[in-house]
């Protein structure tokens, strides 16, 4: 029974709007921050996939004219640009934002406004690294812009530039935003509701907080060697000065290497949500798998050196590296079976959610089982920079992290939004997804073994891999038509869909004890956590009988003077009503990133003759920023009340 | 004003005085983190001036001698031991005065009965001399670069150059970021008195700063000892 | 999995522990620091002069050209190096007498960064295993 009437809004707060544009850009609620990552990041999934789509346009034939070579290098390093740092990460970040404090028991996260800034720092870094191609002058020396040819001496123009400063700039909103969910996860946490309690979402976002803060500032480093070469004359990677074509690699690496488990812990996280709801059954192995999660997390900045096969590290690099790449596969394998597990013996109930859950357990185990095969050395050097990687890569992307992000979606937006996104178009989404995205990539497994490397424009008829590619393309169309019916179903639900219960998948954790869409205060009574499913306990006890339900941690009570034992909250009251206090919305964040954006831009023209455009730029951002900054840190983050 | 008698307790729940898991406070936690990815920050600077050295094409170099044809004349080794000694050990008081800034804020309100005492107690004291001793440390490395540049060796030069002037300039950077830092902090100081009550704000601070020295005593060993 | 601070306490500021009259001359108990194990003013004087006397040693040996052409040079810098990080770390810092959650924030990515120097250092070329004859 879908009525256009408005879906349930937010509650509003004392003093700000309840909606309008003004009250979304000075928002500090996680919730709403959530929602605005994910718009914006679905924006960013939408782009990169239409750069992918002329791509297989043009690859689904030989020789082909459809864009000329320098596009096309733009097109497929802004392609795996976008997907990488502005579609998935933001994606996961949604995510983080939205379900997070929701699932610990919080009101929101440490620090709000940070949060605000992180999400701005994103929105206005992607539109700084993506608006160059509607100028011929994105970036254009691949995803991992390796260096020498990056250099100023081999990429003239401004395109790099581009890059290396919008790199810098996501860099800063990632690391901002990990430092206030590594504090939140440890710190804001209801009583009771200690670390082996916590959601599986909650546990593999906590991982992927640490390998932010330890991954980022290696490619810091990287694009500041990369920078200051093409900017200030420097030798790091100047080959005639002695610089060494593998340290930009190597620093690369040890950045992308744990990148990758960033963009896909958080998938897995999801479908430990959603397995365990939808085959009405506990988690199988929670121990482990939180275990392992950490485990692939540790090891994953053990094994970077994995991209750099084929440049001649040696036979002691070589072993090493294959050895424990291969030893970061058993962790992995463990979480596939415990969700198989999982649903053995268990009710399943095929929501569109749930689909796309048991979709990624199946894709990530195809591209799990290539990425096996790269981590010999000798067999890697016939693989590497075809498509044979390729399709290993989008198998674990596509098929592991936006499957298990897509499941994400279908499984919370009626708690984000209030309704139900349409059953049936979920379907279709899934099925059409599932064979245009197994169409699109698994010929790349047989187009790379058949010598097709990657990043070539065109290709010459005849070498066997023609009909593979067409195939691909034809796959890559059909993405088209699937993502489309994902769309039209996400915005016409927004507007249409039946409302939404408050638990309508009868799952277990904190976030569906109350309203869909939750009062801006989450909680108005924070819940005093047992046991790892608080709701079942209310709601199936027969399912959590064999978990030790225990009160430890609730000596904490005394401190969270409104709490009180797990239960269902409908109340819609506001906080003012509930005399809970709310940080008071600002615009500071938004104006602090605008001054980053603006002091970085200015690095853009100081090679020009009259630097005056360069340091108008560079000073007036920095002014911006170091003022807005210090009005941010004296102001207090609620309002005073007695 | 509250709904249920449960909730009474919120009013109490006035502006700082929130529940958390631990007991600690969540700056603390945070500046720990961020302290965590500075060691990945600076562990990369030091990695590539260690992968670097010894490589350079053209002189001038750190501890050796530079002959033609790598110098256009004979130049001697660049780094001045004496002086950056002197500059190693103004950090290192400057990071005992911090301590004493620090301790001098909690203290505030304990009696002083000795001059001793009166001084040891005094936060802008020993603010005044953590940001002096942190200026003169910036002014050693201006003097040092200055020089440099002055004996040929800039930024640009050669590898030594590239990776010594962005591992010692990002060091110099986090350092000037802390001197303003601690310098807003004895503003506030004199404007209305650092209570024990902002003694985290100058415990997080403190933290970032001996972080930064410890960076320092890394570098002084790594760069300039370590031949 | 106990992570608090030894001794229970309020986290945050603003309702300031009453100040006890110092027990041991030192800082009071207050918000956010461990009760009892607290560095004093003697405790900080003898760290400040520990670290003094260890740089001073550090460079004496530096101007020894025999003791720096020997295979202790390097090894002895860098654990006079890592004896003085580690006391500022522990008692500048605090960490030794602050919560054991700080220790594993601090100790995890210290590691991290530890090993990655190491293992670049060996990827190009600066440090070699010697394996068999």
């Amino acid at each position: 029974m879908a009525t256009v009437a408005a879906s349930p809004t937010y509650a509003g707060t004392e003093s700000g709007e309840v909606t309008g544009l003004w009250s979304w850009l000075t928002t500090v609620d996680h919730k709403r921050i959530g929602v605005l990552y994910l718009y914006t990041s679905l924006f960013f999934f939408l782009f990169g996939g239409l750069e992918a789509v002329i791509i297989r346009a043009q690859l689904a034939g030989p020789n082909k004219t459809l864009v000329s070579a320098e596009m096309y290098n733009q097109l497929f390093t802004m392609h795996g640009t976008t997907m990488v740092f502005l579609a998935i990460m933001p994606l996961s970040a949604a995510f983080f934002n939205f379900l997070i404090p929701l699932q610990i028991g919080a009101r929101d996260v440490a620090f709000p406004r940070l949060n605000a800034f992180s999400y701005w720092v994103y929105a206005l870094g992607g539109l700084f690294i993506t608006f160059p191609i509607f100028f011929s002058v994105a970036p254009d020396g691949g995803w991992f812009g390796y260096a020498p040819l990056t250099t100023r001496q081999f990429s003239q123009g401004v395109n790099i530039d581009f890059w290396v400063l919008g790199l810098q700039i996501l860099g800063i909103s990632s690391l901002a935003a990990a430092f206030n969910f590594i504090t939140t996860i440890i710190n804001l946490r209801a009583p009771g509701m200690n670390l082996m309690r916590m959601p599986m979402f909650t546990w593999m976002s906590f991982v992927v907080q640490f390998l932010i803060v330890l991954a980022f500032p290696v490619i810091t480093i990287a694009l500041v060697f990369l920078q200051f070469d093409r900017f200030f004359g420097t030798n790091f990677y100047e080959i005639g000065a002695g610089g060494d074509p593998l340290l930009w690699q190597h620093l690369f690496w040890i950045f992308g290497h744990p990148e990758v488990y960033i963009l896909i812990l958080p998938a897995f996280g999801l479908v430990s949500e959603v397995l365990p709801t939808n085959s009405k059954k506990p988690l199988f192995g929670y121990p482990v798998m939180v275990y392992s999660g950490i485990l692939i997390g540790f090891l994953g900045f053990g094994v970077w050196a994995h991209h750099m096969f084929s440049v001649g590290m040696g036979p002691i690099a070589d072993t090493v590296f294959g050895l424990t790449t291969l030893l970061i596969a058993i962790p992995t394998g463990v979480k596939i079976f415990n969700w198989i597990f999982t649903m053995w013996g268990g009710s399943i109930r095929f929501t569109a959610a749930m689909k796309f859950a048991i979709g990624l357990v199946a894709l990530f185990t195809i591209g799990g089982i290539s990425g096996v095969s790269h981590a010999s050395p000798p067999a890697d050097l016939q693989q590497t920079d075809t498509y044979y990687i390729v399709a290993h890569f989008h198998y674990v992307l596509f098929g592991g992290s936006i499957m298990g992000i897509f499941a994400g979606i279908y499984h919370y937006f009626p708690k984000m939004f209030g309704r139900m996104m349409n059953e049936r178009q979920g379907t279709w989404h899934f099925w059409l997804n599932f064979i245009a995205m197994n169409l699109t990539f698994f010929p790349m497994h047989f187009s790379g073994m058949l010598g097709m490397p990657r990043r070539i424009y065109t290709y010459d008829a005849g070498q066997g891999w023609d009909t593979f590619n067409f195939i691909s393309s034809i796959g890559a169309f059909m993405l088209v038509i699937s993502t489309s019916i994902f769309v039209w179903n996400f915005f016409r639900s927004k507007s249409h869909g039946a409302i939404a219960p408050d638990n309508p998948w009868d799952a277990a954790t904190l976030e569906w004890s109350i309203p869909s869409p939750p009062p801006e205060y989450n909680f108005a009574e924070i819940p005093l956590v047992e046991s790892r499913y608080p709701l079942w306990d209310l709601t199936h006890p027969e399912r959590t009988s064999e978990i030790p339900h225990t009160h430890e941690g609730w000596e904490e009570q005394d401190k969270a003077a409104d709490a009180k034992a797990v239960h269902i909250e409908k109340d819609r009251r506001t906080a003012a009503e509930l005399g809970i206090p709310m940080p008071t919305p600002t615009i500071k964040p938004l104006i602090v990133a605008a001054g980053i954006i603006i002091m970085f831009s200015g690095l853009l023209f100081i090679h020009r003759p009259s630097k005056a455009i360069a340091f108008t730029l560079i000073f007036s951002g920095a002014a911006i920023l170091v003022g807005t900054l210090y009005a941010w840190l004296l102001t207090p983050l609620e309002p005073e009340h007695h | 004003m509250s709904a249920s008698p449960a909730l009474d307790h919120i009013e109490a729940g006035a502006h700082g005085h929130h529940y958390t898991t631990t007991g600690l406070d969540s700056r603390k936690i945070a500046i720990w983190a961020f302290i965590g990815s500075e060691c990945m920050l600076f562990a990369s600077l030091i990695s590539t001036y260690l992968i670097y050295k010894g490589r350079s094409v053209v002189g001038p170099f750190p501890h050796e001698v530079c002959n033609p044809p790598a110098c256009a004349t004979t130049l001697n080794p660049i780094l001045n031991i004496p002086v950056t000694s002197a500059s190693t050990f103004v950090l290192l008081m400057s990071s005992l005065c911090m301590v004493l800034a620090l301790a001098a804020v909690e203290n505030r309100n304990l009696p002083k009965h000795t001059f001793g005492d009166r001084l040891l107690g005094s936060s802008k004291l020993w603010l005044w001399a953590t940001c002096l001793l942190g200026a003169m440390f910036l002014g050693f490395q201006a003097y040092e670069f200055t020089s440099f540049v002055h004996e040929g060796l800039s930024i640009r030069t050669n590898l030594f150059g590239s990776s010594f002037f962005t591992l010692t300039g990002f060091h110099g950077a986090h350092v000037t970021a802390g001197v303003i830092w601690l310098g807003t902090l004895l503003a506030i100081d004199y404007k209305r008195g650092l209570e024990p009550a902002d003694a985290i704000n100058v415990d997080i601070a403190a933290l970032y700063w001996h972080f930064v020295d410890v960076v320092w005593i890394a570098i002084f060993t790594l760069i300039y000892l370590i031949k | 999995m106990a992570h608090k601070d030894s001794v229970p306490h309020e986290a945050q500021g603003g309702h300031g522990a009453a100040a006890a009259p110092g027990a041991h001359g030192g800082p009071a108990h207050t918000p956010g620091h461990g009760a009892h194990a607290h560095p004093t003013w003697k405790q900080y004087k003898w760290v400040a002069l520990i670290l003094l006397v260890i740089t001073v040693v550090e460079v004496w040996i530096y101007y020894i050209p025999s003791f720096v052409a020997s295979k202790l040079f390097v090894p002895s810098l860098l654990i006079m190096s890592a004896v003085k990080f580690a006391i500022v770390v522990m008692f500048y810092m605090h960490l030794k007498y602050d919560a054991r959650l700080f220790r594993a924030l601090f100790i995890g990515p210290l590691i991290i960064a530890f090993v990655t120097i190491i293992s670049l250092l060996f990827l190009f070329g600066h440090i070699a295993l010697r394996l068999g004859s």
